[in-house]
C-alpha cells in the first residue's frame, strides 16, 4: 500500500497557498447531474441486485451517547443475520461503533465476515490534540477493529492550514497499522463542491483508503451531488495513478430508493468493477430495513409493513 | 323542517394557520363575532412572514406567477360565497381577473424594471429588482375583496411577503380570502390576515423594525403618525391605487440592486 | 496536485487485513438495468386524421393521405392527411374570418385567459403528450417528459401574461396585431415549437394557421383536442398538415399577414426568396453549426457534460447544438479521454424506456443525410470514434460519433449534420477561439466554459451568436429570447422581444425581414 512519509512539525506544505485554486466544480451543473442519474429507473431484476448490494456495502451504525454493550450486541446480531425469516439475504459490510463498544462488537462478529469499523480522531468534532487522536486510533486497532472513521480538522482545512490536516492524516494512518482508514470530511461544513473536491484529493494524498462524507452528526450530510463530487475525485486519481481509493456516503440516507441511487452514482461514474464493498460503502441505520421490505415487496408484489422486520 | 345550520368562527390567519387572536378577544362586524388582533399577533404574524419569505422569495418567478394564477382558481370556485360577503359578482370577477393578471407579471417585472446599462469602460453592469422583503398593508376600508386583493397582489409577486390589516367594517371577505389562499399553494406565511381595529394595530405594524414597506393606501386620513413611525427603520411608505392595477403597483415593492463585472480574457 | 502525494501507479492492492475474512462475493462485470417502459396506454390514435380548421377535423379536398410513423419501430401510426391548395385557402380564410369577427376586439385579458388554460391543460394532460410525442418523433420519454412538455406549457403561461400588457411591452408604440399568422415548424421540438409559435401569436391577438412537420403531425394534432377542451373560439387556431408542397402554398397564400418559419437554411432563403417584394412580415430560425468553447480552466467534468449535453441531447436534432468542439490545446487530452469514457455511459435505445438517453434517429432521410457527411468526415480525414452500443435491428439508429483531427474545411465542420456527430478542433488563445467560433455562415448559439467571469463576458460579447451559453448548454426559457445571427435566421422567440413579430406598430412597418 502507498504510503506518503510523515512530515516534520511545522512543515509547511509547498502547495498550502495554492490548493484554494485546486479543481473548481460547477455546483448547478453538478447537482443537475445528480439529478439526472437519481432519475434512472431501476426496476425487478437490476433492483434486486442492487438491494443486496446495497445490504453487502452497509455500514451498520450506532454512535449515540448512551450505546451500550447491550445495545452493540443485538445491532451485531442484525448485522450478521439482517433478516432472520430469509437466509439468503447477505450481511452487513461492517458495524461501527465508539471506541468504548469496540471489544463487544468484536467478541460478537468473531468468525463472521461482519467486519469492525471504530470511529476515532475525536469524533465528531476532531477539536483535540493530534498525540490524543494518535493514542485513540492505536487504542482501537489493538481492540480489535478492522477500519478506523477518522475526522479531518475541519477548522483547520477552513482556516487554510492544509499541511495540518495533511499530516494528521498521516500519522493516523500510520497508527492504524493493517486496519484500513475512512477519513471523514464532514462536507456538510465544508461550504463549497471545490471544498469537497479538495479535500477529497487531500485525504488521498496523506494515505486514505477511504474518504467518506460525514460524521451523521450534522443536520447536512450525504448528499448524491457531494457524493458524486467525491467518486469523481477518485476517479481522476484512479485515471492518472492506478490506485482505487473506496467512496462511503453517510448520513441521511435512509430509504431503499436513496441507496440504489447512490450504487446509480457510482456505477455510471466508475464502472461496474466498483460494485464491491471494498471501494463503496453506505454508512446506515434505519435504511436496512427499508432495504429489507423492498426486497420483500420484490418478492411478493406487496407493500409491506415495518412490524414483520426485526428492529434488531 | 328547516335545517339547523353549523356557524363558522372567524378567525386570524398566520403562518398558513387559523388560530384566535392570542388575547382571546373578538369584536362585532358585520354581525359576526370577529377575531380581535393584538399587538402580539401582530408580532407572531410578521415572524411568520420573515421566515417565510425567503423561500417565497427564492422560488423562480415562473413558480410564484403559477401559484398566483392558482389563487385566481380557487376565488373562483368560490365566486358565490365571494359575491355574498362583497359588493357583489361584479367585484369578486374584478378580483379574480386582477388575481390573473398579476400571476401574469410574474416573469416579466424584470424585464420591465431592471436593465443592461452601457456604462463607460470594460464593464458588464445590469440592474436586477428584488423583493424588499416583509410588507405591511393597511387594506382599503372597501371595496372588501376588490381592495385587499388590490394592495395584495402587487407585494406578492414580486417576492415579498406580507402582513395585511383587514377592512375593520368588512372583514369577513378577507377571511374566506384567507381561506382561498391556504388551499392554493401559496406556501405558509407569505400571506397573513389580521383582523381587529385598525386605530390599535396599524401603529403597531407601522413602527415594527423588521418590517421593510408599509401600504398605507386603505388610510384615507392623515397618516403622518404612521410614517413618523415607519421612519425609525427606514421603511419605504407606499400608497397606490385601491381598486385599480399597473406593473408600477409592484414595483413599489421592489428593490434595484446593480451589477459591475469587469470584461477581459 | 503534483507529487508522489497521490500514490505511484500499481495495481489495485486487497487490503491484507480483510484477507482473512469479508465479503467475497464475485464482482459483477456489468449491471444491466431492467427495461423500464413507459405504458403506451394513455395514448388514443385515431387511425386517420383530417386538418383542424374552424373548430373541427375535417377531410382534405385534396383526398390524399400519407402514413405517419415510429421511427424506433418503423411501424405505421395513422393516416395524415396531405393538405392541398385548396385545404389552404380554407384554413387562412377561415382564421381571416376568425381574426375579423371578434379575436383581435375581444378584451385582451380574454385572449390572457384563453391562453392560461391551454398551459393548464397541457400540464394535466402532460404524460398523455410526452408519450405522443416519443413514439411519433424517437426522442427519450425522459426528455420529453422533463424538458419539451414543461416548457410547452411553461410558454403558454409566458405569453398568456404578456396578452393584456402590450403597452407595457412597446410603451407609445400602440402596438396592434398582424392578423393571420402561418407557421411552419419542425420535426425536432414537434410541440414545443408548436407552443413557441403559437403562444406569442395568440397573445399579440393574432389568429394563426400552422403547418406541422411532415414526420411529427401527431402532437399537433392532439393539441387541437385540448383546443376543444379549452373552448377557444373556432378558427383562431387551425393545424393543416402536409409536406413541403403544403407549407409553400401557406407561405405564397396572399391572405397570410405574417410568416414564421423554423427549420433549415435552405428552405429559410427560399421563403424569403418567394416573399421578396410583398408586404409579409417574416421571421426565420434556421440551422446552426455552434462552437462549445472549452478553456483550461473549465471546471472538467461539468464541461464534459456540457460537452454531451451540447451535441447529443434529443439526438443532436438541434439547431442550436454544440456540434463544434472546441477545446483549448492545454487540456485537450484529459477532455478527449473524459469525454469518450462518458459516451460508454450513454444509453441508446427505445425512446419509451425511461432509461434511455439517446432516442432513434427522426427519419430515413435524416439517418441517410447523417450517414452521408460522417462517411465524408472519415474520408477526409478525421479520426472517428464510437463507443460500443447494441443497436436495435428496426428502426432508425445511429451511434454517438466522435471526430478528432478536424480540420475547419472539411465537411463535419462547415455543414450542419443535424445527429449525434460532434466534430473537435483545437485552439490556443482566446483570440482565436473567437475566430475559429465565428468562422461559419451560421450564428445561433454558442457555449464558453471557463471558471473566470471576466472572460465570459469578453468572449459572449464577441460570440457573433444570438444564443451565447456559458458554463451551460442547451438551456431555454420562455422569458429568454432565442434566435439568430447571419444565416441562422433573424428575429427572436421568447422573452419581450418574441412578442414584436407578431405584431405592427404605429405608423411603422411590423419587424423582420
Amino acid at each position: 500500500m502507498a504510503q506518503a512519509p510523515a512530515l516534520p512539525a511545522g512543515f509547511e506544505l509547498p502547495l498550502e497557498p495554492r490548493l484554494p485554486r485546486i479543481g473548481s466544480v460547477d455546483q448547478v451543473a453538478v447537482e443537475e447531474r445528480a439529478a439526472t442519474l437519481a432519475k434512472r429507473s431501476i426496476k425487478r431484476e437490476a433492483k434486486v441486485f442492487a438491494l443486496e448490494l446495497a445490504i453487502r456495502m452497509t455500514d451498520l451504525t450506532t454512535l449515540e451517547g448512551a450505546d451500550t454493550r447491550g445495545k452493540v450486541a443485538a445491532l451485531s446480531s442484525k448485522a450478521i443475520r439482517p433478516d432472520p425469516s430469509d437466509p439468503n439475504i447477505p450481511s452487513v459490510a461492517a458495524v461501527c461503533v465508539y471506541p468504548n463498544l469496540v471489544e463487544t462488537a468484536v467478541e460478537r462478529l468473531r468468525g463472521t465476515t461482519v467486519r469492525v469499523a471504530s470511529v476515532a480522531t475525536a469524533f465528531p468534532s476532531g477539536q483535540s490534540a493530534l498525540d490524543i487522536k494518535v493514542a485513540e486510533t492505536r487504542d482501537v486497532v489493538e481492540l480489535g477493529a478492522d477500519e478506523v472513521d477518522m475526522v479531518i480538522d475541519r477548522g483547520a482545512f477552513l482556516a487554510g492550514r492544509y499541511a495540518k490536516v495533511y499530516d494528521e492524516i498521516v500519522r493516523v494512518k500510520e497508527a492504524c497499522g493493517e486496519a484500513h482508514l475512512k477519513v471523514i470530511l464532514e462536507t456538510g461544513e465544508l461550504g463549497t463542491y471545490d471544498n469537497v473536491r479538495r479535500a477529497s484529493l487531500l485525504a488521498i494524498a496523506a494515505g486514505a483508503d477511504f474518504v467518506k462524507t460525514s460524521t451523521g452528526k450534522i443536520p447536512s450530510a450525504a448528499t448524491l451531488p457531494v457524493t458524486l463530487v467525491m467518486l469523481e475525485a477518485v476517479r481522476d486519481v484512479y485515471e492518472e495513478t492506478g490506485r482505487r481509493v473506496g467512496v462511503k456516503a453517510a448520513g441521511g440516507i435512509r430509504t431503499a430508493k436513496q441507496a440504489v441511487q447512490y450504487l446509480v452514482l457510482l456505477h455510471e461514474t466508475l464502472g461496474a468493477e466498483w460494485l464491491t464493498p471494498d471501494l463503496f460503502r453506505l454508512g446506515a441505520s434505519s435504511l436496512l430495513n427499508d432495504i429489507l421490505m423492498q426486497l420483500r415487496k420484490e418478492k411478493t408484489g406487496r407493500y409491506q409493513s415495518p412490524d414483520y422486520f426485526t428492529l434488531d | 323542517m328547516t335545517r339547523l345550520p353549523v356557524k363558522k368562527t372567524y378567525k386570524l390567519f398566520i403562518g398558513g394557520e387559523f388560530p384566535r387572536s392570542e388575547s382571546g378577544r373578538t369584536y362585532l362586524a358585520e354581525d359576526q363575532n370577529v377575531a380581535r388582533a393584538s399587538r402580539k399577533d401582530v408580532r407572531d404574524a410578521v415572524r411568520a412572514a420573515r421566515q417565510a419569505q425567503p423561500k417565497w422569495g427564492g422560488m423562480t418567478a415562473y413558480n410564484r406567477g403559477q401559484v398566483l394564477y392558482r389563487v385566481a382558481e380557487m376565488i373562483e370556485a368560490r365566486r358565490d360565497e365571494f359575491a355574498d360577503l362583497s359588493t357583489g359578482a361584479e367585484e369578486v370577477e374584478r378580483a379574480i381577473d386582477r388575481f390573473v393578471w398579476y400571476a401574469g407579471w410574474a416573469d416579466k417585472l424584470a424585464q420591465v424594471v431592471g436593465s443592461s446599462n452601457p456604462v463607460s469602460g470594460p464593464y458588464f453592469n445590469f440592474t436586477v429588482p428584488e423583493p424588499t422583503g416583509v410588507v405591511g398593508i393597511l387594506a382599503p376600508a372597501e371595496p372588501p375583496l376588490a381592495g385587499l386583493v388590490s394592495r395584495l397582489a402587487p407585494p406578492l409577486v414580486g417576492g415579498n411577503a406580507v402582513v395585511a390589516v383587514a377592512s375593520e367594517a368588512h372583514p369577513l371577505a378577507a377571511i374566506e380570502l384567507a381561506e382561498a389562499l391556504a388551499t392554493s399553494d401559496v406556501p405558509g406565511g407569505v400571506v397573513n390576515i389580521l383582523t381587529g381595529h385598525r386605530a390599535e394595530l396599524a401603529p403597531v405594524l407601522a413602527g415594527h423594525m423588521d418590517v421593510n414597506a408599509l401600504d398605507v393606501t386603505g388610510e384615507d386620513g392623515d397618516v403622518a403618525e404612521l410614517e413618523r413611525l415607519a421612519a425609525e427603520n427606514v421603511k419605504r411608505v407606499v400608497r397606490g391605487n385601491r381598486d385599480g392595477q399597473s406593473a408600477w403597483e409592484a414595483a413599489a415593492f421592489l428593490e434595484l440592486k446593480t451589477v459591475w463585472h469587469p470584461i477581459g480574457v | 496536485m503534483g507529487g508522489g502525494g497521490l500514490g505511484p501507479p500499481g495495481p489495485a492492492e486487497p487490503m491484507s487485513k480483510l484477507d482473512r475474512r469479508g465479503d467475497r462475493a464475485p464482482i459483477p462485470s456489468a449491471w444491466e438495468y431492467a427495461p423500464a417502459p413507459e405504458s403506451r396506454e394513455i395514448v388514443a390514435l385515431e387511425e386517420r386524421y383530417g386538418s383542424f380548421v374552424n373548430g373541427e377535423f375535417v377531410e382534405p379536398r385534396s383526398g390524399e393521405y400519407y402514413t405517419t410513423i415510429d421511427p424506433a419501430r418503423e411501424e405505421p401510426l395513422a393516416e395524415i392527411a396531405q393538405s392541398g391548395p385548396e385545404d389552404v385557402a380554407l384554413a387562412v380564410d377561415v382564421a381571416r374570418a376568425a381574426f375579423e369577427n371578434g379575436w383581435s376586439s375581444r378584451p385582451a385579458s380574454e385572449r390572457s385567459k384563453y391562453l392560461f388554460r391551454i398551459a393548464r391543460l397541457l400540464q394535466e394532460r402532460s404524460r398523455e403528450f410526452a408519450v405522443l410525442e416519443s413514439l411519433n418523433g424517437g426522442k427519450p420519454i425522459r426528455e420529453s417528459r422533463d424538458v419539451d412538455l414543461p416548457l410547452a406549457a411553461a410558454h403558454f403561461f409566458y405569453y398568456a401574461g404578456w396578452a393584456d400588457k402590450l403597452e407595457y411591452a412597446f410603451p407609445n408604440r400602440r402596438p396592434r396585431p398582424l392578423g393571420v399568422a402561418g407557421q411552419i415548424i419542425p420535426w425536432n421540438f414537434p410541440l414545443l415549437m408548436l407552443a413557441w409559435k403559437i403562444a406569442p401569436a395568440l397573445a399579440a391577438g393574432n389568429t394563426v394557421v400552422l403547418k406541422p412537420a411532415e414526420t411529427t403531425p401527431l402532437t399537433a394534432l392532439l393539441f387541437c383536442d385540448l383546443l376543444r377542451q379549452a373552448d377557444l373560439p373556432p378558427g383562431v387556431v387551425n393545424i393543416i398538415t402536409g409536406d413541403g408542397r403544403t407549407g409553400a402554398a401557406l407561405v405564397k397564400h396572399p391572405g397570410v399577414d405574417k410568416i414564421a418559419f423554423t427549420g433549415s437554411t435552405e428552405v429559410g432563403k427560399a421563403i424569403k426568396r418567394e416573399l421578396a417584394g410583398t408586404r409579409k412580415s417574416l421571421t426565420l430560425e434556421l440551422g446552426g453549426k455552434a462552437a462549445n468553447v472549452i478553456f483550461d480552466d473549465a471546471a472538467l467534468d461539468q464541461a464534459v457534460e456540457g460537452i454531451v449535453n451540447g451535441i447529443y441531447f434529443n439526438q443532436g436534432h438541434v439547431c442550436c447544438a454544440g456540434s463544434r468542439l472546441l477545446v483549448q490545446e492545454s487540456i485537450y487530452e484529459p477532455v478527449i479521454e473524459k469525454l469518450k469514457r462518458r459516451l460508454t455511459t450513454l444509453r441508446i435505445g427505445d425512446p419509451l424506456d425511461k432509461n434511455t438517453d439517446v432516442g432513434a434517429i427522426n427519419s430515413r432521410q435524416q439517418l441517410d443525410k447523417i450517414t452521408e457527411l460522417v462517411d465524408s468526415g472519415k474520408e477526409e480525414g478525421a479520426e472517428i470514434y464510437q463507443p460500443p452500443c447494441r443497436l436495435p435491428e428496426r428502426g432508425y439508429w445511429f451511434a454517438p460519433t466522435v471526430f478528432t483531427n478536424v480540420a475547419q474545411s472539411y465537411r463535419i465542420a462547415q455543414e450542419e449534420i443535424f445527429g449525434p456527430v460532434l466534430s473537435v478542433l483545437t485552439f490556443r488563445t482566446p483570440d482565436e477561439a473567437v475566430e475559429k467560433a465565428n468562422n461559419t455562415p451560421y450564428g445561433l448559439s454558442a457555449g464558453v466554459w471557463t471558471e473566470k467571469g471576466s472572460r465570459i463576458l469578453w468572449m459572449a460579447e464577441r460570440l457573433r451568436a444570438g444564443v451565447v451559453w456559458a458554463n451551460t448548454y442547451n438551456r431555454f426559457d420562455p422569458a429568454s429570447p432565442f434566435g439568430g445571427f447571419k444565416e441562422s435566421g433573424f428575429g427572436r422567440e421568447g422573452g419581450r422581444h418574441g412578442l414584436e413579430p407578431y405584431l405592427g406598430f404605429d405608423g411603422a412597418e411590423a419587424s423582420g425581414g
